[in-house]
């Protein structure tokens, strides 16, 4: 059967959306923070939210994921709405919130954290450990120390490998790249896209830093002031210079 | 020499319990960042508790048993109950909280018990142990102090260290909101953290009151000694605090011991160890304030 309209195989309308966030307004205290931001993070894929300082970025993972109640709208997970869900079971309904500043448990030793990242599976086996070990090598040789002594990119990838020991399917990342060298981002940058590649896990991610972001991205959404004011191709945004020049900063 | 080795058994007695209170005060200082002033109060509770079922003709060992237990669940109605609405809040709401709870918990007892002294068994002897052709001022009942104190502490060393419960304490202690975000019920842990401590400070409370006298305020000295020993070892260290309670109890019976009217010092001295340690090294003797701002 013909479509009236024809459109390509993959369209992004076909393609199906792992987390959907409809209407989501909430506020800082009086603070409006999301107003009414509609978006999808679709399968097997790296969506990338960015924006200014104070666009709403932060505030939008964290009412996905709870830490903020919303005031109005909608969160789906595979179709589930999770929107009232308590923050606790979000991780065991396949989605990792990794929140920003590296949230390491700094008192607790590297090999604790991943622990902690997988306590909700109950058993869990060695060699799921060992995976993490091998993603990141350096954090072999701190895994008995406290992770307070680790550098900032070695932070970046415990909480990456710790969010990965509970198994999910979309990872939500806040701000991976703060505050590292450019060779560590491209690095961590590189790792997600290949387990967005190799393990089609899905990634929401928001970013600062646009032009890094967007190089690594499948889809682009733009906030400002809690509002979406674009969603499009990662490449269509790259190549939209007005758009980058009043949104994005490059 | 005699006089130092018995001066010295005494204060390693007594440190042991300032010890377990002081445990007590970590344990919740570091999960939820309250001083539970109503620690001692709670710890009379169960003790009278306790009382009652001795007087009633149980022995000894099931009135510990039930008073411990009670403990358990007083801590964790308490933090259900009482803190939780004050949690993250500002912190002296939570200040305010604690101390109101110590008044009416002390008042509760005096209406339910009386205020009179009364008082309350040994579970073994108060006679010291006799070494040569005399006796020193180590007794049974002391080895039985310094002996659950410390069984008590390895037990939640182990728990702590080695068991998936005690991961999810710490975690939930030290990052609340990272591990929410990785599936732990972080209001349960903290519920049990406040149940644990207070059956630690329960276990100090029994302790204190075996083979003396008990009455409604009978713990407040201790919140005292408690906290300075919970201080000199940083607040927020459990091992810390055990070496705080055996410094304060050594040097409170030093005090005691070899300063002339030295006895009517002690509080003065916990005072005067109080303000210097904050003056020298205000983390405490184990801080790792610096690795948590890290």
């Amino acid at each position: 059967m013909a479509e009236p309209h024809g459109s390509t195989a993959l369209s992004a309308s076909e393609r199906t959306a792992v987390l959907e966030v409809r209407d989501l307004t909430s506020s800082y205290g009086p603070v409006r923070a999301l107003d009414g931001v509609t978006l999808r993070a679709e399968t097997g894929r790296i969506t990338a939210v960015l924006g200014a300082n104070g666009a709403g970025k932060t505030t939008l993972l964290r009412t996905i994921s709870g830490l903020v109640r919303c005031e109005r709208g909608q969160v789906l997970l595979d179709g589930e709405d999770i929107t009232r869900a308590p923050v606790e079971s979000m991780v065991t309904k396949g989605m990792a919130h990794v929140p920003e500043g590296r949230g390491v448990i700094a008192e607790l030793t590297v090999e604790e954290n991943l622990r902690v990242g997988a306590l909700f599976r109950g058993k869990v086996g060695r060699e799921e450990f060992d995976r993490v070990y091998d993603l990141f090598p350096r954090l072999t040789e701190r895994r008995g120390q406290p992770a307070h002594v680790l550098s900032g990119g070695e932070r970046q990838m415990l909480v990456i490998g710790r969010a990965l020991l509970a198994r999910p399917r979309i990872l939500l990342l806040d701000e991976p790249s703060l505050g590292l060298a450019p060779r560590i981002v491209a690095q961590i940058f590189g790792l997600v896209r290949r387990l967005v590649d190799a393990e089609g896990l899905s990634v929401l991610l928001v970013e600062q830093n646009a032009r890094s972001a967007l190089t690594v991205a499948d889809t682009g959404i733009v906030l400002n002031l809690g509002r979406v004011v674009a969603a499009e191709d990662a490449r269509t945004l790259l190549a939209d210079e007005g758009l980058r020049h009043a949104y994005l900063g490059f | 020499m005699r006089q130092f080795v018995n001066v010295t058994l005494n204060g390693l007695t007594q440190g042991m319990i300032f010890a377990a209170f002081a445990l007590a005060l970590v344990l919740i200082w570091r999960s939820t960042r309250i001083v539970n002033f109503a620690q001692g109060a709670m710890a009379a509770a169960t003790s009278f508790i306790a009382l009652a079922l001795i007087h009633s003709g149980q022995s000894y060992w099931v009135a510990l048993v039930v008073a411990l237990a009670s403990g358990l669940v007083l801590g964790a109605v308490v933090e259900r109950v009482v803190i939780r609405p004050v949690e993250g809040g500002p912190e002296l709401n939570a200040v305010i909280v604690t101390l109101g709870l110590f008044v009416a918990i002390e008042a509760l007892i005096a209406i339910i018990a009386g205020s009179s002294f009364q008082s309350f068994p040994a579970p073994f002897g108060l006679q010291g142990f006799s070494v040569g052709d005399g006796r020193i001022a180590l007794t049974p009942n002391g080895l039985f102090i310094i002996g659950s104190v410390l069984v008590t502490m390895l037990l939640l060393v182990g728990l702590f260290r080695f068991t998936r419960l005690g991961l999810a304490m710490r975690a939930s202690a030290f990052g609340q909101e990272v591990a929410r975000l990785l599936g732990v019920r972080v209001g349960r842990m903290l519920t049990l953290g406040w149940a644990l401590a207070a059956v630690v400070g329960s276990l100090a409370g029994l302790l204190i009151a075996g083979g003396g006298l008990v009455h409604p305020a009978y713990m407040d000295s201790i919140i005292v000694y408690g906290f300075v020993a919970a201080v000199l070892g940083g607040l927020d260290s459990p091992i810390g605090s055990v070496v705080g309670g055996l410094i304060l109890g050594l040097l409170l019976s030093y005090v005691s011991g070899y300063v002339p009217r030295g006895s009517g010092l002690v509080n003065l001295a916990a005072l005067v160890i109080l303000v210097v340690v904050l003056l020298v090294r205000p983390g405490g003797l184990f801080s790792s304030t610096t690795s948590r701002r890290a």
